[in-house]
C-alpha cells in the first residue's frame, strides 16, 4: 500500500515552498523521524522530517524546485516487497482556484480599463522585483549604512535572521553592536530604545508582531509620543517601531488584530501602514530619518508578496501623502496596508461591470492625506473605507467624518466602511474568513452606494 | 540605615555647598507648597522635603555629562543638577518662563542642558528610559554614566526587572538609584513588597548594590562615588538603595492616616539630613551661627525671587497648544 508524502505547511500562511534537498533517495528505508527533506519557505529553511514508515518508492518533485504548493504529493512510500513501478506521476494536482464571484458571472456593462498611476520618478528609472520582505530589510541596511546612530532591536532579529526573516543578513553586515537580539520583554525593551532615543540614538524597533507591543504600549505613547510636548520642544524620541500587524492565517484572536486605530489615535506619533514592496521600502527610509515616533506597521500575508520597485540609490516615501492608486469617476475606495488586496480585487469586479473605480491606498495613517481623499470624492461623490480592523472606532470611521464635514454637499451617498467584524478572531477557518472583510462585501458597498 | 552618621574628613567648601544645595531644595518645595495652596501650582505637586541628601549627595559623584532620570517626584533632582529655580518654579505655575514652557508641569520638566531626562508621571516607566540613556552611552563610546532613580513602590514594577536583566547582560553603566522613603503613596513597604532588602534583588541579576543611608549626605556620596566608579570602569549596572524619609504627604492631598505625626517628627528631630550638616559646620568650627543665617537668607531670597518670577512669568501664549507635537523633519 503506497503512501503519499506531502508538501507540508511549515507556517500559518505558507501557500508553497521551495524543495531545497532531498536528503534521502529512491530505494532507501525510511523510519519515522528520520529527516526527509530541506524545505525553504519565505520565512526559514526547515526540516522535515518522516512520519509514516517504508521505503521510498519515487520521489515526485525534484530537489531545487520552487513554487510547490502545500500537500502537494512530493515523493511516495511503498512497502517492503512492494513495486514502485505501479506508481503514475500522480500528484496531486493543486487547489482549484476560488470559483469566481457571483459579480464577475454576470457583467452589466462594458468593462473599463483601469487607469493605473504610475509614480512621477526620474526618467529611465529601472526596477527591480522584490518581495515586501527584501524592501523593508533594504531600507533599513540603507539606512544603517548611512547613520551610524541608527541600529535595529528586537526579539529575534540577529542570530536567527528575523522571526519573519525581515533582518536576513543584517547581523552578519553589522555586527551585534548594532543588530540586537532582545530577551522576550517588550515592555522593558520598548523603553530601553526610548531612553536610547533621548540619548541621541535612532532605533529601530522590531516587534515579533504589533499583539506583542500592547506589552509595551505606555512607553510608545507615554514616554516615546509626548515626551517632545511635555518638554517644550527640548527632546523627542526619533525611533521607528515596526512588525507585523493585522491578522495573519489560523492565529486566533490574542495574535490577529489590526492596531492602526490605536495607535492613529495618538498625536506626536506618525502611523504608516504600506501595501507594496516600493513603498515599504520608501516610507521605512523615511520613517528613520524622521525626528519623531514613526509607528511602522506591516502585514505578514504581504511580506512574501512581489511588487516592482525603483532601483534607486535613495529611493524615499514622504510620510502623510496618500497614493492614488488607480483613477476613475465613478466611486473612491480608500484603504491601506492588506485592506488594498480587497479594494484592487473589488475594483476589478467593478470595472468588469462598467464601473469606473478610483483607489487610493492612504500609505499613512497619521499625518492622514485628507486632502487627496477629499479631492477624489469630489469627483466621484462616493466612498468606500476598506479596513482589516474592528468598526468601532476604525480609520474608516474618521475619514467619514472628515467627508462629512469638508465634503458633505458633494457626496451622493453616505460612506460605507467595511471592516473587520466586531467579534475577536477566531480560531476556524470558516469562521475567520468570516470575520475578515472581504472582496464580496467591498463590492456589494460600493453597489450600495451607486444604488445598483 | 546606619546608627551613625558620617563625619568623614570632609573639606570646609564641601560641606557649605551641601548645606546650601539642600537648603535651597527644602526652601523650595516649602514655597511650592505654600504656592499650591495658594491655587497658583495645580494638579499633582509632590515634594522631596525630607530627600535632599540623596540628590545632593549622588550629585556630587557625577560628573558633567552624566546623565539624570527620575520620577514624578522630581524637583529636587532638578536643583541638584543645577537647573534654575526660576523655570523650575515657572514651570509649576505653567508659565511661559518654565522648562516646558508652561506645557509640562511639576511631573514632566526635562533639560537637555543639564542632561535631565524627565520627570516621568508613570510610576517605574523612567527605569528602562534611564538604562536606555546608558545604551546609547556606551553605543556611543563617550563614558558617561546614567543615574535611574526610583523609589521603594516602583521597584516592584515589572518593567524594573526587565531592565534590571537587560543591563546587567549588556552591561550598561547605569546607577539605579532606590529612593526608598518607605511609603508607596501610602503603603508602608512591609506591606507591599515582599523582601525587605530591596537593594538584594539584583543578586538575581548579578548586579552588586548596597543599601545606604539616605539622610547622610556624606554616606550617599561615597556610595555614589563607589557605584559610579564601578559603572564607568565597564562593569555594568549598580544599584543603591538609599533609605530616606518624606516629610510631607505622597502628594499635596495626602490624608496622611497610614502613618503617625510622631513618626513623622521623630525623623524630624533625629535624622535631618540638613541638621546634620549644619551640626557638622558647627562643630567643626567651619561656619558661624550669624554665616549659616546669611547663607538661609541668601537661599531665601533666591527662593522668593523664583516664586515672584513664577507668578509674573505670562501663560503660555494660545499658539503653544499646537507646537512640539511634532519635530519638523529637515
Amino acid at each position: 500500500m503506497a503512501t503519499e508524502i506531502l508538501m507540508p505547511a511549515l507556517s500559518p500562511t505558507m501557500e508553497e515552498g521551495t524543495l531545497a534537498k532531498w536528503l534521502i533517495k529512491e530505494g532507501d528505508t525510511v523510519s519515522s523521524g528520520d529527516i526527509l527533506a530541506e524545505i525553504e519557505t519565505d520565512k526559514a529553511t526547515m526540516e522535515f522530517e518522516a512520519v509514516d514508515e517504508g521505503v521510498v518508492g519515487k520521489i515526485l518533485v525534484a530537489e531545487g524546485t520552487s513554487g510547490v504548493k502545500v500537500n502537494t504529493a512530493i515523493a511516495v512510500l511503498i512497502e517492503e516487497g512492494e513495486s514502485a513501478d505501479s506508481i503514475a506521476s500522480s500528484a496531486t494536482p493543486a487547489p482549484a482556484e476560488p470559483e469566481p464571484s457571483e459579480a464577475t458571472q454576470t457583467p452589466v456593462a462594458a468593462p473599463v480599463q483601469a487607469r493605473v498611476i504610475e509614480e512621477e520618478l526620474p526618467e529611465g528609472t529601472t526596477y527591480k522585483t522584490q518581495t515586501v520582505r527584501e524592501a523593508l530589510r533594504d531600507a533599513m541596511s540603507e539606512e544603517m549604512r548611512s547613520d551610524e546612530t541608527v541600529y535595529l532591536m528586537g526579539e529575534e532579529v540577529a542570530e536567527y535572521q528575523g522571526a519573519y526573516k525581515v533582518s536576513q543578513g543584517m547581523l552578519d553586515e553589522f555586527g551585534s553592536k548594532r543588530v540586537i537580539d532582545t530577551p522576550i520583554t517588550e515592555h522593558g525593551f520598548t523603553g530601553i530604545a526610548v531612553g536610547a532615543a533621548f540619548g541621541g540614538l535612532r532605533p529601530i524597533v522590531e516587534f515579533m508582531t504589533f499583539n506583542f507591543a500592547m506589552q509595551a504600549i505606555d512607553q510608545i505613547i507615554n514616554s516615546a509620543a509626548k515626551t517632545l510636548y511635555m518638554s517644550g520642544g527640548q527632546m523627542g524620541a526619533p525611533m521607528v517601531f515596526r512588525g507585523p500587524n493585522g491578522a495573519a492565517a489560523r492565529v486566533g484572536a490574542q495574535h490577529s488584530q489590526d492596531y492602526a486605530a490605536w495607535y492613529a489615535h495618538i498625536p506626536g506619533l506618525k502611523v504608516v501602514q504600506p501595501y507594496s514592496a516600493a513603498d515599504a521600502k520608501g516610507l521605512l527610509k523615511s520613517a528613520i530619518r524622521d525626528p519623531n515616533p514613526v509607528i511602522f506597521l506591516e502585514n505578514e500575508i504581504l511580506y512574501g508578496q512581489s511588487f516592482e520597485v525603483p532601483d534607486m540609490d535613495d529611493y524615499t516615501v514622504p510620510i502623510g501623502k496618500a497614493r492614488i492608486w488607480q483613477e476613475g469617476d465613478d466611486i473612491t475606495l480608500v484603504s491601506f496596508g492588506i485592506g488594498m488586496k480587497y479594494a484592487l480585487e473589488a475594483a476589478e469586479i467593478l470595472g468588469a461591470e462598467g464601473i469606473s473605480v478610483e483607489v487610493i491606498d492612504l500609505r499613512s495613517i497619521r499625518p492622514l492625506d485628507t486632502e487627496t481623499i477629499i479631492n477624489s470624492v469630489m469627483k466621484t461623490n462616493r466612498c468606500v473605507t476598506i479596513e482589516e480592523g474592528f468598526p468601532v472606532c476604525s480609520i474608516g470611521n474618521h475619514i467619514s467624518s472628515v467627508l462629512m464635514q469638508e465634503a458633505f454637499d458633494y457626496l451622493d451617498a453616505p460612506v460605507i466602511n467595511c471592516t473587520g467584524k466586531d467579534v475577536p478572531m477566531p480560531y476556524a477557518a470558516n469562521l475567520e474568513k468570516l470575520a475578515l472583510v472581504t472582496t464580496d462585501e467591498v463590492v456589494s458597498a460600493a453597489k450600495s452606494v451607486l444604488y445598483r | 540605615m546606619a546608627k551613625k552618621k558620617s563625619t568623614a574628613n570632609v573639606s570646609k567648601d564641601e560641606l557649605l555647598s551641601f548645606y546650601k544645595e539642600m537648603l535651597l531644595i527644602r526652601r523650595f518645595e516649602e514655597k511650592a507648597g505654600q504656592l499650591y495652596g495658594m491655587g497658583l501650582i495645580g494638579g499633582f505637586c509632590h515634594l522631596y522635603i525630607g530627600q535632599e541628601a540623596v540628590v545632593v549627595g549622588l550629585e556630587a559623584a557625577a560628573e558633567e555629562g552624566d546623565k539624570r532620570v527620575t520620577s514624578y517626584r522630581d524637583h529636587g533632582h532638578m536643583l541638584a543638577c543645577g537647573m534654575e529655580p526660576n523655570g523650575v518654579m515657572a514651570e509649576l505655575t505653567g508659565r511661559e518662563g518654565g522648562y516646558s514652557k508652561g506645557k509640562g508641569g511639576s511631573m514632566h520638566m526635562f533639560s537637555k542642558e543639564k542632561h535631565f531626562y524627565g520627570g516621568h508621571g508613570i510610576v517605574g516607566a523612567q527605569v528602562p528610559i534611564g538604562a536606555g540613556l546608558a545604551f546609547a552611552d556606551k553605543y556611543l563610546g563617550n563614558g558617561r554614566v546614567t543615574f535611574a532613580y526610583f523609589g521603594d513602590g516602583a521597584a516592584n514594577q515589572g518593567q524594573v526587572y526587565e531592565t534590571f536583566n537587560m543591563a546587567a547582560l549588556w552591561d550598561l553603566p547605569v546607577v539605579f538609584v532606590i529612593e526608598n522613603n518607605q511609603y508607596a503613596m501610602g503603603t508602608a513597604q512591609q506591606r507591599s513588597t515582599s523582601s525587605p532588602e530591596i537593594y538584594e534583588r539584583g543578586k538575581a541579576f548579578g548586579i552588586p548594590g548596597e543599601a545606604v543611608d539616605g539622610m547622610d549626605v556624606l554616606a550617599v556620596k561615597a556610595a555614589g562615588e563607589k557605584a559610579v566608579g564601578h559603572c564607568r570602569s565597564g562593569k555594568g549596572p549598580y544599584i543603591l538603595e538609599v533609605k530616606t524619609y518624606r516629610y510631607r504627604g505622597h502628594s499635596m492631598s495626602d490624608p496622611a492616616k497610614y502613618r503617625t505625626r510622631e513618626e513623622v517628627q521623630k525623623m524630624r528631630d533625629e535624622k535631618d539630613p540638613i541638621d546634620h550638616v549644619r551640626d557638622m559646620l558647627i562643630t567643626g568650627k567651619h561656619a558661624s551661627e550669624d554665616e549659616l543665617k546669611a547663607i538661609d537668607k541668601d537661599i531665601k531670597k533666591i527662593v522668593n525671587e523664583s516664586a515672584e518670577f513664577a507668578k509674573e512669568s505670562p501663560e503660555p501664549a494660545v499658539e503653544e497648544l499646537w507646537t512640539d507635537i511634532y519635530a519638523e523633519v529637515v
